[in-house]
């Protein structure tokens, strides 16, 4: 191997942290029992790829090199503690950086390494919030200060979360091991609810000037094909992963050139990401043999009606009320009927969808959030009741801090200022 | 090993108006709890039922003070010290203690080396 240029290096390293930092880290885990120490060496053994690359060229399979690179550091350390021996049989003798023949052969990886990390952080008795920093520290490779900006907190709360998070982890000895068969479902389950969140969450961000935070959506979306591939016949993440592609599929046609909002009415399908909608169907019809169908398998054939209709008008909104139907006999939620309400409305005109909502109006869970006044607004609006629809519209900008979604609630309210002067 | 207390923490009310057969039910419930704690993979150390807080007195620096350390609707009445490998085990057995007025809390025990 030759000398490489040091941006062709930077750029290979880069690639390697994106895609195989989960990988390495959760090996070296496996190694230390110590999450301090093994993201420690995985951070070490990527710098180490820096130089030793430019040196020696970039290795055939970095994930693995860098595997072996950390794997060697961690020994380093136990060794330096005096702990090696309980660790021996587990490690690799040399210290040095790893050659090309030296490196596990393909495949020989053990897959569940990265499974047993994430069920980790994603541990019931660790709460939500420290579950999202930790799978996105400890998965995606964040820094403690990007987990902060992602979460709009100051890098100091953070790190004192994910430093807490870690210690309960140590001390209480949540275990770093697959679920067995019969606990999987409910462990994957917390998982999934942490990337639907994370994707959530970067889909329409609760606050800030951006509509979309697209670093959260791509973590998630890569989270969601990595357990893909860990858990390849499970009908929920099937159904997640196709939920996610399809939804995002608009992401492009979401916002106007001037920053205005878009809704699914006024969106140019033409340019929604057409390769993440076959892939989100082909998963949806998978996710949906399994019976009863998983809540996110619904909720992607949901998005699947909207992405495959040609047109806002050709929409099939019986279909999706009939989804909404099974969705809220499986899975009860509050939102749900919210969004079930909002079909209703277009399936068979704004007074039955005003009347769904309305119902809704003494639910707790409901209280203060956004989008029940701003659904209400659009159908008193369809309605022509100006000045209710003008309360409503100005409710929910009290209770929307997305700047993109209010500047699009305060436009509606000033049409309908100019409605009732034309009257 | 590790060593876990799982504190029970309960409405005592509900106690107070129970019936005797509720009472022995719960009684019974106990002895069937110790009696699976080796087959989850843990091992019960020991345990104790609390009075009432009611009888609880309460000491900061010099000052006593009738009642609980801290007074809340559902009440430390009770504990059990289990050994077991990881938390995964120990809130397995924590799931099959008998709370039917409240619930349990797990606590790892610290060990001084």
């Amino acid at each position: 191997m030759t000398a490489v240029d040091a941006s062709a290096v930077a750029a290979a390293v880069a690639d390697a942290h994106r895609r195989e930092w989960a990988f390495v880290l959760a090996a070296t885990v496996r190694v230390t029992r110590d999450l301090d120490v093994a993201e420690e060496c995985a951070q070490e053994a990527f710098a180490a790829a820096l130089t030793d690359w430019r040196a020696k060229g970039v290795p055939a399979r970095p994930g693995a090199w860098l595997t072996t690179a950390a794997k060697r550091r961690a020994l380093n350390v136990l060794r330096h503690r005096g702990v090696e021996r309980r660790y021996l049989p587990l490690l690799v003798e040399e210290e040095t950086s790893p050659g090309p023949d030296e490196l596990p052969a393909p495949g020989a990886e053990i897959p569940d390494d990265r499974l047993r990390l994430i069920v980790t952080c994603c541990h019931p008795a660790l709460d939500r919030s420290a579950q999202v920093a930790l799978t996105l520290r400890l998965m995606c490779g964040l820094s403690t200060a990007d987990v902060a900006r992602a979460f709009l907190v100051p890098e100091a709360t953070m790190a004192a979360r994910i430093t807490r998070a870690k210690k309960k982890i140590a001390v209480a000895r949540i275990p770093y091991r697959v679920p067995s068969v019969d606990e999987l479902p409910e462990r994957v389950d917390a998982v999934l609810s942490v990337v639907h969140l994370l994707f959530t969450t970067g889909h329409t961000g609760p606050s800030g000037d951006d509509l979309v935070r697209r670093d959260l959506v791509e973590r998630s979306v890569q989270l969601g094909r990595m357990l893909r591939a860990l858990l390849p016949g499970d009908p929920a993440v099937a159904g997640l992963v196709a939920l996610m592609l399809l939804t995002d599929a608009r992401r492009e046609t979401r916002t106007a050139a001037d920053g205005r909002l878009l809704l699914l009415e006024e969106q140019d399908r033409s340019r929604w990401d057409a390769r993440a909608i076959d892939e989100g169907v082909a998963l949806v019809r998978e996710a949906l043999r399994a019976r009863p169908p998983t809540r996110y398998a619904l909720q992607a054939a949901i998005a699947a009606v909207h992405a495959e209709s040609p047109s806002w008008g050709d929409t099939d909104w019986r279909e999706i009320v009939a989804l909404y139907d099974v969705l809220t006999r499986l899975w009860p939620s509050p939102v749900v009927a919210l969004n079930r309400a909002v079909a209703v409305g277009f399936a068979r005109g704004a007074a039955e969808g005003l009347a769904a909502l309305d119902a809704l109006a003494t639910e707790p869970q409901l209280a203060g959030y956004g989008y029940l006044p701003a659904a209400r607004a659009d159908f008193l609006r369809r309605l022509g009741r100006v000045a209710e629809a003008r309360d409503a519209y100005g409710e929910a900008l009290l209770l929307t801090e997305n700047a993109v979604e209010r500047n699009f609630l305060a436009g509606r309210l000033r049409q309908l200022g100019t409605i009732e002067s034309e009257s | 090993m590790s060593e876990y207390l799982i504190l029970i923490y309960e409405d005592e009310a509900s106690y107070e108006t129970a019936t005797p057969e509720v009472i022995g039910e719960v009684m019974q419930a106990h002895d069937d709890f110790a009696a699976g704690v080796e087959g989850l993979g843990a091992k019960l150390v020991g345990g104790k039922a609390l009075q009432p807080t009611g009888t609880a007195t309460t000491v900061r620096g010099s000052e006593v003070t009738d009642g609980p350390f801290v007074e809340t609707k559902e009440a430390l009445g009770g504990y059990y010290l289990v050994e077991a490998p990881d938390l995964d085990t120990a809130l397995a057995v924590a799931k099959t203690v008998p709370a039917r007025f409240g619930g349990v809390e797990v606590r790892p025990v610290m060990t001084f080396d």
